[in-house]
């Protein structure tokens, strides 16, 4: 594929600071516009974002994706009133209409006393750069030459593997600008490249499909392709031979990437919107124990080199690293403004989510924790949407392991686990020292005591 | 619909017949099997009602082209969000990258395609003015708080979208489409002694907003939230186990999207990764099953002209009295198959690729009435309403959360059941189907699939199903 020809390069990566400039020029024309269109208050987002993507696929290429985006959000504000537009066209012409179609939702929306832009003193003052910002010099052969070792390297690893959902290969770059009425401008850029497998193990039980990835800010980063291609076969072999386990209560062990789970869980009960809709059961819970003594978990939208830090929220209140859980004892909540409004509280500048939130570690490895369990499940995966935030009752599809004797001993599947996210949280008995660090939420292994298992009768 | 698509995205960029035929040329220089083009522009506008006011609304239009060139089963693509000649060249010469250089210099000549028209074209943004959408909110806002004091809270929200599409492709086609979509959604928290719940209702279509107006067409989905809050008020714990299971009609077919419907999808068979792969012809079902993926039903929110590859959207029948007969193709998988596509290939916006999907996916009525159903089960649960579900389209274990269910015992429905995942395994589950009702009902379009990060609307439907044997994950 010698002959792929090489795109020209797009005007974010060819010259970031001017496209900064760029979208700075749009967003404050945008503030502008509003203002003469008679909103006494106004945001605005601006982004632009390019990417190129490459999927092989047993050896032959199955899609080369080359993707530019910009987008432009602006909310206007007439009283307490509000009106939002949105558009993907950035000319004059279009940014006119768009701010005109804010403006006249802004006259059909009623008066909302919570409503409006974050408190002027709030605003960030200082920009900090987390070393986000990375961008290599990539081909599209040099992606599709990746991908290809990567999926090289899973068929290769055993026979088994008979078959290839493909390897995918991407590198994204992209800028971000948000400004206010208040004076306050911030802008953000990072550049993220990532690699994945997948692969279909076969044998006489049947088809198992499963994946590996990773995600880094430097390209140089990234994993090395064997370790993401041979990663994708074992773990699809492992479950070759799943069946469902007999039902019943048992300690459950989360591995990381469901780990992670719980602990969204944790945040979307906990966040502004659904706690002033009274749509979490953890109302009126701030100050109290939720988890065991021993459970820290802190959210630090300061650390250098994670792509999700930042200086300022969604709205350009100013970020600073603060406890979530301290002793087991929920320490705030998740807050915009808006929320912390409707709720009598304070925003925790956190409109727009966490950013980087770290669960401590525990000191014990992923196999002393199956040792300790003796009898149980370990849950790789869990289907499905069954969690209500309203009452925290959980009930999910899980494939996994069955443990006996403190070991793996085989793979299941089509099973479901069940219990309430209060009980789950309090019952929590142990976390791994196997930190996740390739996401924005870093969890270990967590160890719950008792869940009900749903399998064969 | 071919024209008013056209003077939407053609016109204004000064855009004719003979550009995409020059720039569809382009794309197919050397050794490309197929070249489209698909331009889109969509708008749509949200209103959201809470706390007893209307305290926000936006609006959103996008615009672009994606350009896709197929050689084999590789597809280069890229998309420009300008709609203009020198924007579409360069997309073409990014897109047929794919293919090794090549002698070039085919020309492409572009026929209209024939569909009938399922819905009409008229923007629901524009017909229905912001008062009177501001004021239907208020309206069902007050109508729901005066069914039960024991509403606490009350959420709707309100979206109207408009979209036309034109497709020009190196096989010939043309064509173009203008589809509406209305959605109303309510959504209430009712409170009592510590016990909190929350319950959630809607619909929408192909349609106009007026008959969304309408009171009798609002105030079913605002009575079925209402009663949705207070019955889970009631619920108890969900057994834990392997059981007889009783579907309701409607939204329940959800099952049949997820257990079926994604493992018939043309894209898994040409790779071989369907737990139904190789099963064609074969027995999948019990006898009474027929299962159809229909995009011809008029104004519903699955539903299609054409497919977003110009194919005009067909019923196929995927399972036949239990047989499998039947899978859902776009173009790139049909050819790839040797078989003809299906009016499937849709893709979420022009900044995505087409992939085989469903559009109303629906069980065929059988013999026995409900009540007979419920009657014929010992032990075991009648599930009515879901909250979706997912497929592991490769081992066929697929789940879907019951979000109202009953007990029953002895041939009667008994207490509610607090939510619960179902689980099974989709190349089985349809052999297990005992009995199929005879109230065959879609639901009321609120389905959105996902699929490769895409999301499209959907639309389910079946009759009162029995299962013999479905895992249900309650605690109890």
């Amino acid at each position: 594929m010698n002959e792929v020809q090489s795109h020209k390069r797009s005007p974010l990566l060819a010259d970031p600071d001017r496209e900064k400039a760029r979208l700075e020029g749009i967003a404050d024309q945008v503030l502008r516009l509003a203002r003469r269109g008679g909103a006494d208050a106004a945001e605005v987002s601006v982004s632009s974002s390019h990417s190129r993507n490459v999927t092989v696929r047993l050896g032959e290429i199955d899609v080369l994706e080359d993707a530019r985006d910009r987008g432009v959000s602006v909310t206007v504000y007439r009283g307490r009133s509000s009106g939002n537009a949105s558009t993907g066209d950035l000319e004059p012409a279009s940014l006119e209409r768009t701010v005109e179609h804010a403006l006249a939702i802004a006259r059909h929306t009623q008066p909302d006393p919570a409503g409006g832009l974050a408190d002027a003193d709030r605003m960030a003052t200082e920009i900090r750069d987390f070393d986000q910002w990375h961008p290599a010099e990539l081909d599209m052969p040099a992606l599709i030459d990746r991908a290809s070792a990567i999926e090289q390297a899973g068929l290769e690893r055993d026979s088994r593997i008979g078959n290839s959902e493909g390897a995918s290969v991407s590198s994204d770059a992209g800028l971000h600008v948000y400004a206010n009425s208040h004076g306050f401008v911030g802008s953000s850029r990072g550049t993220s490249y990532s690699q994945s497998c997948v692969l279909v193990a076969n044998d006489d039980s049947g088809m198992q499909r499963d994946w590996d990835w990773d995600d880094k800010i430097r390209f140089s980063d990234l994993l090395d392709v064997e370790a993401t291609g041979r990663g994708a076969a074992d773990r699809a072999l492992r479950r070759l031979g799943a069946r469902r386990m007999p039902s019943g209560r048992m300690p459950v062990l989360f591995v990381p990437e469901t780990a992670l789970g719980l602990v969204r869980h944790l945040v979307g009960a906990v966040s502004g919107g659904n706690l002033y809709r009274r749509s979490s059961f953890l109302l009126d819970h701030a100050g109290r124990q939720v988890f065991p003594e021993w459970v820290r978990i802190f959210e630090d939208p300061h650390l250098a080199g994670a792509s999700r830090s930042s200086s300022f929220d969604a709205e350009g209140v100013a970020t600073k690293p603060t406890p979530l859980i301290e002793q087991g004892v929920l320490s705030r909540y998740v807050l915009g403004s808006y929320a912390a409004r409707k709720l009598g509280l304070e925003t925790t500048a956190n409109a727009g989510g966490v950013r980087n939130l770290l669960f401590s570690p525990g000191e014990r490895s992923f196999e002393q924790l199956l040792a300790e369990m003796g009898q149980g499940l370990v849950v790789t995966e869990v289907m499905g949407q069954g969690v209500n935030l309203v009452t925290g009752d959980y009930s999910r599809g899980a494939a996994g392991f069955r443990v006996e004797d403190g070991q793996l001993a085989w793979p299941v599947e089509e099973i479901t686990i069940a219990g309430n996210l209060r009980d789950m949280f309090a019952g929590l008995r142990a976390a791994g020292s196997d930190v996740e660090t390739r996401r924005n939420i870093q969890v270990p292994s967590l160890l719950i005591d008792s869940m009900t298992v749903a399998g064969q009768a | 619909m071919l024209e008013l698509a056209s003077s939407t995205l053609l016109e204004p960029g000064g855009l004719g017949l003979a550009d995409l035929e020059r720039a569809i040329g382009r794309l197919v220089e050397g050794p490309v099997d197929l070249g489209d083009l698909y331009f889109q522009n969509s708008q749509s506008e949200s209103w959201v009602l809470e706390d007893g006011i209307v305290k926000a609304g936006s609006f959103s239009i996008d615009q672009g082209v994606g350009v896709r060139a197929i050689c084999g089963t590789g597809t280069g693509f890229a998309y420009a969000d300008a709609i203009n000649m020198p924007a579409l060249m360069q997309a073409a010469g990014s897109a047929r990258s794919i293919a090794r250089s090549g002698s070039g210099g085919s020309t492409a000549i572009v026929r209209p395609v024939k569909a009938p028209a399922l819905y009409r074209p008229d923007n629901p943004l524009e017909v229905t003015d912001s008062a009177s959408k501001v004021d239907l909110l208020r309206t069902i806002d007050s109508y729901v708080r005066s069914l039960d004091t024991r509403v606490t809270q009350v959420n709707v929200s309100l979206t109207v979208e408009h979209e036309s599409v034109l497709v020009a492709a190196s096989d010939g086609t043309l064509a173009g489409d203008v589809r509406p979509l209305i959605r109303l959604d309510v959504r209430v928290i009712a409170e009592q002694g510590d016990r909190r719940e929350s319950g959630n209702s809607g619909g929408g279509g192909r349609y106009a907003l007026e008959k969304l107006m309408q009171p009798q067409a609002w105030q079913k989905f605002a009575d079925e939230a209402v009663r949705l809050a207070l019955v889970n008020l009631e619920a108890v714990a969900a057994p834990a186990g392997f059981m007889t299971v009783v579907l309701g009609p409607g939204w329940p077919g959800v099952l049949l999207h997820e257990a079926i419907g994604h493992g018939l999808e043309g894209d898994f068979h040409r790779k071989g990764i369907s737990a139904f792969n190789g099963r064609m012809g074969e027995m999948i079902a019990t006898s009474h099953c027929t299962v159809v993926d229909d995009g011809t039903l008029p104004e519903r929110r699955g539903s299609l002209s054409i497919d977003d590859e110009g194919t005009p959207s067909a019923r196929n029948v995927l399972i036949e009295n239990g047989r499998l007969v039947g899978l859902m193709q776009d173009k790139l998988n049909a050819r790839a198959m040797g078989v003809k596509p299906t009016g499937n290939g849709r893709r979420e916006s022009y900044a995505h690729l087409p992939l085989p999907r469903m559009t109303n996916t629906y069980m065929l009525p059988g013999e026995h009435a409900p009540e007979e159903i419920i009657a014929s089960v010992d032990d075991g649960i009648y599930a009515v309403n879901f909250n979706g579900g997912q497929v592991d389209i490769t081992s066929g274990k697929f789940v879907f959360v019951a979000s109202e269910a009953y007990r029953i015992r002895n041939g009667k429905l008994g207490e509610p059941l607090k939510g619960a995942t179902l689980i099974g395994n989709g190349p089985d589950v349809l052999t297990r189907v005992a009995m199929v009702g005879n109230d065959l009902e879609l639901d009321s379009g609120v389905g959105v699939c996902g699929k490769d990060g895409q999301g499209v609307p959907v639309g389910v439907g079946q009759p009162t199903l029995r299962i013999d044997g479905l895992t249900v994950g309650g605690t109890q």
